[in-house]
C-alpha cells in the first residue's frame, strides 16, 4: 500500500512535469540550448587548444568537450527541475499537492522523473550533434554504460539539491541559490584543458572540486581508458545521499508550511 | 515643446534607473556571471597563449573584452523584463492616455540599461586591472572601452525592449536570452578568428558582428590604438543599436495603437 501510494504519486507528478516540459518552449528551450551552445562554441571555436604542448587525451577535442557538456546537461536537468518545483509552490499547486498526496516521497520521485527526461532529451540532442560534427568515441559498450550511469547520478544529485532549496524557500527568487553553486562547481573544473594544464587559482580550485573527478572519469570512458571509476562513483553516490537528506529536510519544511 | 520632451525623458529615465538599480536580481547576475567567466577563462585557458600566433602573453588580456559583451546581454534581459512588466501590468496602457511622446518613452525606458551598463563597464575595467590586465591604449583607451560598452548595452537593451513590446511577455524576453548567448558563443570570444581551426566556425564568426565588437575592445587592451578594429567595433555596435532602436520604436507604435 505504502509503496503503491509512492508509485502512484510519483507517476502523477512525473507525468505532469514531463508534460509541462515538453509542451512549454520557455521551459524546454533554455535547458536544451545552453549546453548545445557551450558544445558548439567550445568544440568548434577552441579545437586548436587540443594541439598545445602537454594536451594528452585518448580521443579528439570534440569528445573532450562532450564529456563536460554531458555533465552540464545532467546537472542543469536537475537544477532546472528545482525551478519547476519553486514555480509550483509560487502558483499554489505544490501546497495542494502536499495536502492531497498520500506519500510525499513520491512527489520528489516524480520530479526526478522530470529531471531525467530533461537530461536525457538534452543528452540525445547533444550526442547527435557531437557525432555529426566528428566526435570519436574510443570506449566500448561498458564504458558508455558507465558514462551515462555516472551522468544520471549527477542528475539525481543536482535535482535533490535543487528540490531541497526550492522546498525550503518556495519561490522563484531562489533560482540563483540553486543555479549558482552548480554553475560554480561545473566551471571550476578542467572544462577546456586537462587538469594538468590549468594554472593559478583555477588549478587549486579544481583539485578540491568533486566535479573534476566526475569529468576526468567521464572523459576516460569516452577515450576507452577508464580511470578512477570506483572513486568517481563513490563520490557521486555520496553526494547524492547528502543531497537526499537535504531534499528530505526541504520536504519536511514544506510540509510544516502547507 | 522641447522642455516638455526633456521633462518626459527625465522623469521616465529616473524611474527606469531607480527601478533597475533597486532590483538586486538584475544587477548582481549582470556583474557576477561575466566576472565569473573572466576568472575561470583567464586561469583555465592561460595555456592557450602557447598556440603559435596567439596575440597576447596573458589570456586575461585577451578575454577581458568578453565581459563587456556578456554584460550587454544582461542589459537586453533587464530592459526587456522591465518593459514587458510595464505591458503586463497595464502601465503602458495608462501612459498612452497621457500626451507622452513615444521617443520619450523609449529613451526613458532604456536609461536604466545605460546606468547598468556604466556600472558594469566601470566594474569590469577595475576588476580587470586589479587582476593584472594591462590596457595598452592607456586611460583614454579605458574611456573608449566604456563608451563602446554603453553602445553595446544600448543596442542589446533595445533588442530586449523590442521583443517585450512586440510580445508583451516577460517569458518571451527570457526566451531570447539563449539566442543572444549564441551570438556571443559563435564569435571570436575564445580564440582570434585566424586561429579558429574549424572552417564553418571561422566563417560564422567572420559574419557575426559580435566578433568585431570584441575585436574592437580587444585592440584597445592588447594592441593600443587600431583605427580599423575600432571602426569595425563601433560600426557593428552602432548598426545593432540603430536597427534595434528602429524596430523597438515601431513595436512601441503598434503597442500604443492597440491600447
Amino acid at each position: 500500500m505504502r509503496l503503491g501510494g509512492l508509485i502512484q504519486v510519483g507517476r502523477a507528478v512525473g507525468w505532469r512535469s514531463v508534460h509541462n516540459y515538453f509542451t512549454n518552449p520557455a521551459i524546454l528551450l533554455p535547458g536544451l540550448l545552453f549546453p548545445l551552445f557551450f558544445f558548439t562554441a567550445f568544440a568548434g571555436g577552441l579545437s586548436r587548444v587540443g594541439s598545445i604542448p602537454g594536451f594528452e587525451y585518448g580521443s579528439n577535442y570534440t569528445a573532450f568537450v562532450y564529456g563536460f557538456v554531458l555533465l552540464q546537461a545532467s546537472a542543469f536537468g536537475g537544477v532546472f527541475t528545482g525551478f519547476s518545483i519553486a514555480r509550483d509552490f509560487e502558483s499554489g499547486f505544490a501546497r495542494r499537492l502536499l495536502l492531497a498526496a498520500p506519500r510525499h516521497g513520491g512527489i520528489v520521485a516524480g520530479y526526478w522523473v522530470a529531471a531525467v527526461a530533461r537530461a536525457v532529451t538534452t543528452i540525445v540532442v547533444i550526442t547527435a550533434v557531437a557525432l555529426i560534427t566528428g566526435m570519436t568515441v574510443v570506449g566500448g559498450g561498458l564504458d558508455l554504460l558507465g558514462l551515462y550511469t555516472l551522468a544520471l547520478l549527477v542528475n539525481l544529485g543536482a535535482m535533490l539539491f535543487g528540490s531541497g532549496v526550492a522546498m525550503r524557500l518556495r519561490t522563484m527568487q531562489a533560482a540563483p541559490a540553486m543555479q549558482v553553486p552548480v554553475f560554480l562547481l561545473l566551471f571550476l573544473a578542467p572544462v577546456w584543458l586537462p587538469y594538468e594544464l590549468l594554472t593559478g587559482w583555477v588549478h587549486a580550485a579544481a583539485s578540491l572540486n568533486p566535479v573534476t573527478r566526475f569529468l576526468e572519469t567521464e572523459r576516460s570512458f569516452l577515450a576507452g581508458d577508464p580511470t578512477q571509476v570506483l572513486l568517481a562513483f563513490a563520490v557521486a553516490i555520496g553526494l547524492a545521499l547528502v543531497a537526499l537528506l537535504w531534499a528530505r529536510g526541504g520536504l519536511r519544511s514544506a510540509e510544516r508550511a502547507a | 515643446m522641447k522642455s516638455d520632451l526633456v521633462l518626459q525623458v527625465g522623469t521616465l529615465a529616473r524611474r527606469s534607473v531607480l527601478r533597475t538599480l533597486r532590483q538586486p536580481a538584475m544587477v548582481v547576475p549582470a556583474l557576477f556571471f561575466p566576472l565569473l567567466l573572466l576568472a575561470v577563462n583567464s586561469g583555465g585557458l592561460q595555456n592557450a597563449t602557447k598556440i603559435p600566433g596567439f596575440p597576447a602573453p596573458r589570456y586575461l588580456d585577451f578575454v577581458l573584452a568578453v565581459c563587456f559583451v556578456q554584460g550587454g546581454l544582461f542589459a537586453a534581459n533587464s530592459a526587456g523584463t522591465n518593459v514587458a512588466s510595464d505591458v503586463e501590468t497595464g502601465f503602458l496602457n495608462r501612459l498612452s492616455l497621457t500626451p507622452l511622446r513615444r521617443t520619450a518613452l523609449l529613451v526613458g525606458q532604456l536609461a536604466g540599461v545605460l546606468a547598468l551598463g556604466a556600472i558594469q563597464a566601470t566594474t569590469f575595467l577595475v576588476v580587470g586591472l586589479i587582476a593584472g590586465a594591462s590596457i595598452q591604449s592607456g586611460v583614454a583607451g579605458a574611456f573608449v572601452i566604456a563608451a563602446l560598452a554603453l553602445l553595446i548595452s544600448l543596442g542589446f537593451g533595445s533588442i530586449g525592449a523590442f521583443v517585450a513590446l512586440r510580445t508583451g511577455s516577460g517569458e518571451a524576453v527570457q526566451g531570447i536570452f539563449p539566442l543572444m548567448f549564441a551570438a556571443l558563443f559563435l564569435s571570436s570570444m575564445a580564440l582570434p578568428r585566424n586561429l579558429i581551426q574549424q572552417d564553418w566556425f571561422r566563417t560564422v564568426a567572420t559574419w557575426n558582428p559580435v566578433s568585431y565588437i570584441l575585436e574592437g575592445i580587444r585592440s584597445l587592451v592588447i594592441t593600443g590604438w587600431d583605427g580599423k578594429a575600432l571602426a569595425y567595433g563601433f560600426g557593428s555596435a552602432a548598426a545593432i543599436a540603430v536597427v534595434a532602436l528602429v524596430a523597438a520604436s515601431s513595436a512601441l507604435r503598434t503597442q500604443m495603437a492597440r491600447t
